[in-house]
């Protein structure tokens, strides 16, 4: 009988190796289908009319004009929000479907409505807009903390808004056909895009038929149909066509997913050796005009005796959606700035700093270890130098540590993996696959758990019609549906170790499929191949369903939560013109039992180009007079581009000790550490802290001034 | 975006009959890099867009007469790639090819580089040139980061987005259009209205060519620039040296370029409430120009 355990190291043919993502050639060379790509028959084009006010009473919505122009041939209007506040710029009120993008366009352009102008509030960086009651949290006794300390070291620090900028803008194509929906949105949640969306179109959920092959990118903030989907469906109903609706970029970026901002004052106390004693910590920032809270913090370094307080601003901007690593990128810059400019002021090397206090964090010795190694990758024992010591000449070298955690249990999922008679093998899962890999990883575990080449399984996601799987957010999907994977194909393949048994004379707990063979186990003698055996299902597929329950699955060792990690950055400063250069990143990671060893260090190396573009260039910068987001594009909304990324080096944690843990997912953690690295890394090469992200010329130019 | 008719000359003389003499009536298309993105944003709607692309005689670098003429329609990725212009030009080769963009290189033309509008983005979204609220400017109580530390004191406030213009201006060029001749530092000008615009073109007068003097003079470029791929300079500046002196120009300062005159090229900033930091790298990027002309080659 085969078991669900994952097979020793020496018994693994693909689990562990670096194997190339299989749809990789489809997505490079544009034959790959995204949400845009799809032009069903009849296809009409939806552009949605949107509020030039930040904050203002709706008064009416008239649409009369638009639907005159020739061409349109559906209008949606948000009836329900006249009367009501529109609360930024950019919220849709009403779309128009018309026969191409241009005639939408210029309807949507058409669509009139009166307000009444409210004041608006976009600041998020001054804490005196800050609205509502102070959360506070304290551990231990923050004043008993501050006793024992020789000194108290106090610093101010920010992140800004950023958004997610997915390459793929939010939306999707929806036909309703004969009273059912087909919707093929951009989505991180393909089996529960649809949940809730029924009552809102007045079409059954068991009607609505969700496809989303491939998808680009969602980083947390596509897991939901969205008013677009709503608006979508129905004017598809109202028009019977399909109907196109896709985000153009300045409304993707000003209302389709916001990172909350993080602003703070600390206060560390310490011994003269470094020891850290005591951390307090006053957070503010917005998360649009919905409630906010950063989570872990302080982060990683928990002294025992800790305070922090917590406030919110609303403000007129769009709303915030997870991104990737929700709180944690912001909460680590602030705790590392903090604990770099302390190790700086007591003339202590930060990485001894951070090695003194490591009983601190919650696994010890892993990061011991992984600092270790990165450290060495970076060749710190040469590079390292004092804040206090800084090269001569204008441009200046400056390395910068941060550490991070994340958790990364493998969500709830279900396969289904069928052995057909003619020996070919299908699986069936409602994952996606954001970037992730997941349609390979699905593959690996059939494989491997088959014994069959990579190429045998006919791997089947992105479709609610399979078996339900999680969405894809919080570094859950590898650890999902590689268990749900691995429970479907084990129980199907001991169906036909048992048929098998028979004509081979061995007990079917004897057997083991290896090699495209069934065999004796350690006897290739007794044997026969997969194709004979599954011959003999005749007519009669082999069809089993496989779960995660993760309980269960973290009790069995195939997944587990929490992993660290640690990145250094080295970077050039030239303080003449207040740019920075990132020269070198390195990236060492633990995810428990590697799946496929490419696509995992793909993410890490993604992650930390998305964390360096944070760190070097993002920042949502919102009017104060006319409550608008400036930078609502991809001219002034910077991304790193090849040449801005330095030379990047990852490294994976491997061997027993963490691949005994079972799956842990590795999304979300290396987009954790850039920013906090990389600012660590500019106040060590020019001995002065630029307190607020991005790292831009201006700010470091000032911060010198 | 509002339909148009769509005109393609064969000549000057047709482009030029084709545009109103009111501007935005009409509209002129060279490589289309920034009017495309104009009409879309709905910063111009005009009523026709007169293709220059079926115009003969626009294209291609030539030279006579101790001068390199510069055909308006001529790519900035030719420009950048030109022999004799990284010879004798430095300082346009440099300036052309910090574009960085390998679409913008093989679409934007020369002539299209100089009458680009300004990337303010209060412009960009929707408050006019001159960035105007209820007789405010929004720009000086909003963020003026990318915004002009001199001749800002008028009502606009935006940086000329012209690439070429400064390095044209130190090497003494001469802007050539369909109606006269124009030294390149009479080219540029400061709009005190909505309906003027950022040179002294006429709404129905197109550049044909620019003549650049061979004179042996040592020129360079330096742009502080933050992404190393597409991104505008925060400050750039072109020098050129002859035996009569040296000529700075600064880009990206001003609504038009700058030219220092005094030693210190700095002296009269007036920065705004978020861009003092562009002060010190006007003087960084002059002294680096200055570094760069005396290491470069002589033209």
């Amino acid at each position: 009988m085969a078991t669900a355990a994952w097979p020793e190291k020496k018994d693994r043919s693909l689990i562990g190796k670096s194997i190339t993502r299989q749809d990789g050639p489809v997505k490079a060379t544009g034959r790959a289908k995204y949400s845009f790509d799809m032009n069903p028959k009849g296809l009409l084009w939806a552009k949605p009319a949107t509020s030039p006010h930040a904050h203002a009473k709706l008064v009416s919505i008239d649409t009369a004009k638009a639907e005159a122009l020739p061409g349109v041939k559906g209008v949606w209007k948000d009836t329900d929000l006249i009367g009501e506040e529109v609360r930024y710029i950019g919220q849709i009120i009403a779309c128009v479907a018309a026969e191409s993008e241009e005639i939408a366009t210029e309807a949507a352009a058409i669509v009139e409505a009166k307000y009444e102008v409210l004041e608006h509030q976009v600041i998020d960086n001054d804490i005196k807009f800050a609205t509502g009651r102070a959360s506070e949290q304290e551990v231990g006794k923050v004043a008993d903390g501050f006793k024992e300390a020789d000194v108290i070291i106090e610093g101010d620090y920010g992140v800004p808004v950023i958004t997610h900028c997915c390459m793929e803008p939010h939306g999707q194509v929806t036909e309703v056909r004969g009273g059912e929906l087909y919707s093929w949105p951009s989505t991180q949640n393909v089996s529960r895009w649809a949940d809730r969306l029924d009552d809102a179109v007045g079409i059954e959920r068991a009607k609505m038929h969700v496809d989303c092959q491939y998808m680009g990118g969602g980083f947390g903030s596509k897991f939901s149909f969205d008013k677009w989907g709503i608006i979508g469906t129905l004017l598809s109903k109202q028009t019977g066509r399909p109907v196109k609706l896709l985000l153009d970029r300045d409304l993707e970026l000003s209302i389709a997913g916001n990172r909350p901002s993080g602003y703070t004052h600390i206060k560390l106390g310490l011994k003269n050796d470094g020891t850290i004693t005591g951390f307090e910590g006053s957070v503010w920032g917005t998360g649009g005009g919905g409630g906010y809270r950063l989570r872990a913090f302080p982060y990683v370094f928990e002294p025992k005796n800790r305070k922090t307080t917590m406030k919110g601003i609303r403000t007129n901007r769009g709303g915030q959606r997870a991104w990737r690593a929700p709180s944690h990128p912001q909460t680590c810059l602030l705790t590392f700035s903090a604990l770099e400019d302390a190790a700086a002021k007591l003339g202590i090397d930060a990485a001894a700093f951070y090695k003194k206090n490591l009983n601190l964090t919650a696994r010890p010795d892993v990061y011991a270890e992984e600092l270790d190694i990165a450290m060495k990758m970076i060749g710190y024992a040469k590079k390292a130098h004092l804040r206090t010591k800084l090269d001569a000449g204008p441009v200046k070298r400056g390395l910068g540590i941060a550490m991070h955690t994340w958790g990364g249990l493998g969500h709830a999922s279900e396969c289904r993996v069928t052995i057909n008679p003619d020996g070919s093998v299908k699986a069936e899962i409602g994952t996606q696959d954001l970037g992730t890999g997941a349609r390979t990883v699905v593959s690996i575990i059939a494989a491997e758990t088959l014994g069959l080449p990579l190429e045998a399984i006919d791997t089947k996601i992105g479709k609610n019609a399979y078996p339900a799987s999680g969405g894809s957010g919080g570094s859950t999907t590898t650890g999902g549906i590689s268990v749900s994977t691995r429970m479907a194909a084990t129980d199907a393949l001991n169906e036909l170790l048992g048929i098998a048994a028979t004509k081979l004379g061995v007990a079917a707990d004897k057997l083991e499929a290896k090699g495209g063979r069934i065999r004796e186990i350690g006897n290739a003698a007794k044997s026969m191949s997969w194709t004979d055996a599954c011959k003999m299902l005749r007519t009669g597929s082999i069809s089993k369903t496989g779960a995660n329950n993760r309980t269960e699955a973290q009790k069995a060792g195939l997944i587990d939560a929490g992993v660290g990690g640690v990145q250094i950055a080295d970077v050039s400063v030239d303080v003449e013109t207040g740019v920075v250069t990132l020269i070198e990143m390195v990236a060492v990671q633990d995810c428990g039992l590697i799946i496929d060893m490419k696509t995992c260090e793909s993410q890490v190396y993604g992650g930390v180009i998305m964390g360096i573009t944070s760190a070097l260039f993002e920042e949502a910068l919102y009017d104060a007079a006319t409550g608008r987001m400036l930078n609502a594009d991809m001219e002034f909304y910077r991304i790193a581009g090849i040449k801005d990324v330095g030379k990047l080096k990852v490294h994976m944690m491997t061997g027993e000790k963490y691949e005994k843990r079972g799956i842990i997912g590795v999304g979300e953690p290396p987009v954790i550490a850039p920013a906090a690295a990389i600012s660590n890394a500019v106040a060590n090469a020019i001995g002065v802290r630029v307190p607020y992200l991005p790292l831009t010329p201006d700010h470091v130019l000032d911060a010198l001034a | 975006m509002k339909s148009f008719e769509y005109a393609t000359p064969r000549t000057v003389d047709e482009a030029v009959e084709q545009l109103a003499d009111k501007w935005g009536e009409t509209e002129v298309l060279a490589g289309g890099t920034d009017l495309v993105t104009c009409l879309k944003q709905g910063l111009t709607a005009p009523t026709r867009v007169v293709s220059l692309k079926a115009v003969k005689g626009l294209k291609g670098i030539s030279s006579a007469k101790g001068a390199l003429t510069i055909g308006a329609m001529t790519t900035m990725g030719e420009l950048a790639d030109h022999a004799d212009v990284q010879k004798h030009f430095p300082a346009l080769a440099t300036a052309a090819k910090n574009i960085a963009s390998p679409q913008l290189l093989s679409t934007g033309t020369v002539g299209g580089d100089l009458c680009q509008r300004p990337r303010c983005w209060y412009y960009r979204n929707g408050y006019g040139l001159l960035a105007q609220k209820d007789g405010k400017s929004l720009v000086t109580g909003g963020d003026n980061r990318y915004h002009a530390i001199f001749g800002n004191s008028g009502k606009a406030k935006f940086v000329s987005a012209s690439s070429l213009g400064p390095a044209l201006i130190a090497l003494g060029a001469t802007i050539k259009t369909s109606a006269r001749e124009i030294a390149a530092d009479k080219f540029f000008q400061t709009p005190k209205t909505e309906n003027e615009r950022e040179t002294v073109l006429k709404p129905n007068e197109i550049i044909t060519a620019i003549i650049v003097p061979v004179n042996g003079a040592k020129n360079a470029t330096y742009e502080i620039r933050h992404r190393q791929g597409l991104d505008w300079p925060y400050v750039t500046a072109s020098v050129a040296k002859t035996n009569g002196g040296t000529k700075i120009v600064l880009g990206h300062v001003a609504p038009t370029p700058v030219v220092v005159t005094g030693n210190d090229p700095a002296a009269g900033a007036k920065p705004l409430s978020g861009n003092a930091y562009k002060v010190k790298m006007v003087k960084t990027a002059v002294k680096r120009a200055l570094a760069a002309a005396s290491n470069g080659a002589k033209n």
